[in-house]
């Protein structure tokens, strides 16, 4: 039974949360809270499927599953020489992020239950909120590059759909049509790159591409858009001025899920450099581009979140910048990929890199969640109108300082290890990288004292409502709190358990290609 | 074990090092303070001092959100009046800047290296 359910895991990730999606609007005909438990427990069962799938990947190693296939492992059919269908593989780096977007959209649901009580409409929200759970683990699963061009319009689609939920107010209507038609045209740019591809190789594998990939004048002109279209949809500087405008006016709970969301698209930036072209693309050269684009993000990020006194707007700025530790440290392991430094430092960094993108999901998902509590509580987003929200929101409060001290990297909470580990790493290469990535922290706590200040210290607000948030919102909150905690106590086990693997499955480009049989 | 110590590049992390050093310096600390002299709260020593004035209430007195690093913006007031120049919150300028950075990224992936 366990060994069947693990062959077929990474389609059942897929196929579970997308029935959940179309029978969600059905069952919210027939009864509300039925509809509200059907959807917790589609993502209960998807939490633990991936669960059980990410322990599997990362002591027994990758899985294979082709659609259609009578064996499912079997990627080549018998009448040809390729795997021409819809192969998923789910090594330790997909196993890594399936399992930050899975945590990410149990919490965001959970948090949701109450957070949207006011609004209706409500089963297309659930409906919504499952298919981009399917967006996010599709591109994170998918073995071929059309697919993740599938998955990503997914993910794209179900996320504007989310971003503009709140239709009656202006703003949330502007930032969904911003952030649709920038994404529209990225994903414009990956399917060129896709064509590109079959063009030339005739192809969509992303193992037997990255087998036969000769680094053509056109396969550098796609891996330019790919990267240009990646780290635009993951918030890099200066390709991210959507970030803001979608991330502020969406509802608390899917801001959570955009960050998940944005870091899938990291994940594919990622997999396009290490995994697609690997060694065979100018390594020094892509490397300080996905570097300087790390340290664009971090110091424009955090100095634009100084200013804001919108809070969702200045957590979204830190968003960005925290995004900008991710590819300093990533950028950091394949600018020195081919070189002898990558076992010494260079794997150091990609594991600061990429514990990082766990801990962003985790902090960053949390403080999205309180600023939606003190929205929910106060009616207002803006600082200037906060105040004394300690006196009435005592667990806020402490989630709140919880992740302002994990995104500042204040030991001993989990934001620490992985930034020491950036800036230990990224040293070795230029002192000054770590000198930027130092000062952005100093910088950030600096902006969430800013934050606290505003609002929940000083003296009690006047609202009719002195209570707490409600319970199901403080579970949503706690289930990342906890996270946060445990990542920052146990440091060693996440990284040797989880991240380690991660980095090294997707560092071993050898290895992806040769899980595909034949290839 | 999972109390194990991170090796990080340079040398290693550990939690539990860190919070037992937290818990002995906050403990100096507290012994340190509990030695000091025991003021009143109450009355006039627990009241701000203004010249004899009786000062703003709490609520009056509360840094707003946008008064707060006012210093820090001012100093670097010509950066940020770039950063809003080109934040126009219009999408054709996203559009610009994305499009600008995708022919830039390919112009240095060929150009550095027939540089190179």
């Amino acid at each position: 039974m366990m060994e069947d359910l693990l062959t077929h895991a990474p389609a059942l990730l897929l196929a579970i949360p997308l029935l959940g999606a179309f029978l969600t609007p059905l069952i919210d005909r027939v009864n509300k809270k039925a509809r509200s438990a059907w959807v917790i427990l589609i993502l209960v069962v998807t939490q633990f499927i991936m669960m059980a799938l990410a322990w599997d990947v990362f002591t027994q190693g990758a899985h294979l599953y082709t659609m259609g296939a009578g064996d499912p492992t079997s990627t080549i059919p018998a009448q040809a020489a390729v795997p021409v269908r819809i192969v998923l593989q789910v090594d330790g780096m997909s196993a890594f992020m399936g399992l930050i977007s899975c945590t990410v959209s149990l919490a965001a649901a959970i948090y949701s239950l109450a957070f949207m009580d006011r609004e209706s409409g409500k089963g297309r929200f659930f409906t919504l909120l499952l298919l981009m759970t399917v967006g996010m683990l599709g591109m994170e699963f998918t073995g071929d590059m059309f697919n993740l061009f599938v998955f990503l319009e997914v993910l794209s689609i179900a996320s504007a759909g989310l971003i503009a939920f709140r239709v009656y107010k202006g703003d949330a209507i502007e930032g969904a049509f911003k952030y649709i038609v920038i994404s529209t045209l990225g994903a414009l740019m990956v399917l060129f790159s896709v064509g590109l591809f079959y063009g030339q190789y005739n192809l969509l594998n992303i193992a037997a591409l990255a087998n036969v990939l000769e680094y053509t004048f056109l396969d550098k002109l796609a891996l330019g858009l790919l990267i240009a279209a990646f780290a635009m949809k993951c918030g890099a500087v200066p390709m991210h001025m959507w970030t803001p405008d979608a991330y502020t006016v969406a509802p608390a709970s899917i801001t959570a899920m955009l960050v998940a969301a944005s870091q899938a698209s990291l994940y594919a930036l990622f997999r396009v450099c290490f995994t697609l072209y690997g060694v065979t693309l100018n390594l020094t050269t892509v490397g300080i581009i996905i570097i300087a684009l790390g340290l664009l993000s971090m110091f424009v990020g955090v100095t634009m979140a100084i200013p804001q006194k919108d809070i969702k707007r200045l957590m979204s700025y830190h968003a960005i910048s925290q995004t900008g530790y991710m590819l300093l440290g990533v950028g950091v392991g394949l600018y020195l990929l081919s070189k002898a430094e990558f076992d010494t430092y260079g794997l150091r960094a990609m594991e600061g890199g990429i514990f990082h993108i766990i801990n962003h999901a985790l902090y960053k998902g949390l403080l999205f969640l309180t600023a939606g509590a003190i929205f929910y509580k106060v009616g207002t987003r803006n600082l200037e109108k906060m105040g004394g929200l300690a006196h009435s929101m005592k667990y806020t409060a402490i989630f709140f300082i919880i992740g302002a001290l994990a995104i500042a990297g204040i030991p001993p909470l989990n934001g620490f290890a992985s930034k020491l580990l950036i800036y230990e790493s990224a040293y070795q290469v230029s002192p000054i990288l770590s000198i930027v990535a130092m000062l952005v922290s100093i910088l950030t706590l600096a902006s969430f004292v800013k934050v606290f200040h505003s609002a929940f210290m000083g003296p009690r607000l006047d609202i009719s409502d002195n209570r707490e948030v409600p319970k199901s919102m403080l579970a949503g909150m706690a289930i990342l709190a906890v996270g946060i905690i445990l990542f920052g106590l146990f440091p060693d086990w996440v990284v040797s358990h989880l991240v380690h693997p991660a980095a090294q499955a997707l560092a071993d480009q050898a290895g992806y290609i040769g899980s595909v049989g034949g290839v | 074990m999972v109390f194990e110590a991170l090796e990080t590049t340079g040398g290693y992390w550990s939690p539990v090092v860190w919070i037992i050093a937290f818990v002995v310096a906050a403990l100096v600390a507290y012994i340190l303070w509990g030695m000091g002299n025991r003021q009143r709260k109450d009355g006039e020593q627990g009241t701000p001092f203004l010249s004899g004035h009786p000062g703003p209430s709490k609520e009056e007195a509360h840094v707003r959100a946008g008064n707060i690093y006012w210093g820090f913006t001012e100093a670097l007031s010509g950066y940020y009046r770039w950063m809003k120049k080109i934040h126009t919150g219009i999408v054709n300028d996203y559009v610009l800047w994305f499009i600008g950075m995708a022919a830039l990224f390919f112009v240095l992936i060929i150009g550095l290296e027939v540089i190179a």
